[in-house]
């Protein structure tokens, strides 16, 4: 079983909500519709640099959201709860302090020594945390090869994070490109290790995914980690 | 095995009801602490604000168009290409670029999250965090283009790409008619976000000001 955020192909959603003012050109509209959307952004991104968590953990803690605050929640509403709950879990904020609004103490030296900078933000936005890394084996598939994604055993930990999406297990794919190794979110978003692997495009056509594809030739790609494939007799 | 124990644990509940003093409750406890710099935040929302945007792909874009060997390098491998043009880092560390062509048109989507390409488009727009987007591009792409004004002809192919990994997308649009002998400034002039997208085309070169 997944959760509420894995959404791709679900029914029942009206129609997408573009802003006419969201034009598609540039410099239009505000990045930020809110000053607080900004705050919220900037804020978790400092946080996130403090090193206590990675990308994925991040990621994993917006999905662990109860399905009722995930859907109440908008955006960077989600964002500021996972940062909260995440502050919490690591033991660098207690619950009081949060419904205080108020820090009791001040942090330990050795956390306050990672703190984000102003003169640092451009050199670490550049940087970025890129993901790939070497893999010691060689990749199990190429180009053209046809794979079946893994099925019932959704994530490795009950409830836990992965990068499969509901829609796509158990069906064909081709591969169309590997991209090397990478870090592997279902064990990195743990705390289990990046435990590396190759990480690949594959094809799926859309008459396999859906019982009523609006064209033939219609496909859609995902990048699926080599423990999601099996190879296709 | 180990478990995923937080389900239970919903710490956020005790902040204020308001998104905004809810941010502003972190923001006070953690510079207090000596975790954030007040101006680290200014900086950064004064890039994503101001600096950072789909320009910066429509300069990609541009070029691809202008420059064949460009384009077959981005085509090939983005990474150096991009990384020379100082356009990789945060949220685009790693890209892929896929062409449009008559027989085919692509599509991006995260429908785990919102992936999206910071260093070469910016923050993404909100229609492409809904949920609506999320859950419906992947099922029925040419509805959900029809909505943004794009009707694809039968014989031009669809391909949707769901980000799922720390792969991001951008999709070369096809250069528009009647742009021979352009210049590259005068060619981005006609890339628009939605285009690099896939939820869009570029301007017919009649829509700018002839260079």
């Amino acid at each position: 079983m997944t959760r509420l955020h894995d959404m791709g192909g679900r029914f029942g959603d009206g129609p997408v909500p573009v802003d006419p003012h969201d034009a598609p050109v540039f410099k239009q509209a505000p990045v930020f519709k809110q000053d607080w959307h900004a705050r919220a952004l900037a804020v978790t991104l400092a946080a996130g640099a403090l090193g206590q968590w990675n990308l994925d953990g991040s990621r994993h803690a917006r999905e662990r959201l109860s399905p009722r605050d995930y859907m109440r929640f908008s955006y960077y509403e989600k964002w500021i709860a996972a940062l909260a709950d995440l502050l919490v879990q690591k033991g660098i904020v207690t619950r009081d302090e949060l419904a205080a609004g108020q820090a009791g103490d001040p942090a330990p030296q050795a956390l306050r020594a990672r703190r984000l900078d102003a003169a640092a933000v451009a050199p670490a936005l550049r940087r970025g945390g890129p993901t790939n890394r070497p893999v010691p084996a060689q990749p199990r598939f190429g180009p053209g090869d046809r794979v079946r994604l893994r099925r019932a055993r959704h994530a490795d930990i009950p409830g836990g994070h992965t990068r499969l999406p509901g829609y796509a297990g158990g069906h064909a794919a081709t591969v169309l490109r590997c991209h090397g190794g990478h870090v592997f979110p279902d064990s990195n978003a743990h705390g289990l290790g990046e435990a590396p692997q190759p990480l690949y495009t594959v094809a799926l056509r859309a008459a396999d995914l859906w019982l009523a594809p609006e064209h033939p030739d219609d496909e859609v790609t995902l990048d699926a980690f080599e423990p999601y494939l099996e190879p296709l007799e | 095995m180990p478990h995923d124990h937080h389900d239970h644990d919903h710490a956020h509940a005790v902040l204020p009801p308001d998104p905004a003093l809810r941010v502003r409750a972190l923001e006070t406890i953690l510079t207090q602490k000596g975790l954030i710099d007040p101006a680290a935040l200014d900086e950064i929302i004064d890039t994503y604000a101001h600096r950072v945007g789909p320009q910066e792909g429509a300069r990609v874009v541009a070029r691809a168009w202008a420059d064949p060997a460009f384009r077959e390098a981005l085509l090939a491998d983005a990474d150096p290409v991009l990384d020379a043009l100082g356009l990789t880092g945060r949220q685009g560390e790693h890209v892929t670029v896929v062409e449009n062509t008559p027989v085919r048109h692509n599509v991006i989507v995260c429908t785990l999250c919102s992936c999206y390409p910071w260093t070469l488009l910016g923050i993404p727009p909100a229609w492409y965090k809904s949920d609506e987007y999320r859950a419906r591009v992947v099922r029925e792409p040419r509805k959900v283009l029809a909505e943004f004004g794009l009707s694809l002809p039968r014989d031009q192919a669809v391909r949707v790409h769901d980000s799922t990994a720390e792969m991001r997308y951008l999709v070369l649009p096809m250069r528009p008619e009647g742009t021979d002998g352009w210049g590259e400034d005068d060619l981005a002039r006609l890339v628009t976000r939605d285009s690099m997208v896939g939820t869009g085309l570029p301007r017919a070169a009649h829509e700018v000001p002839a260079p």
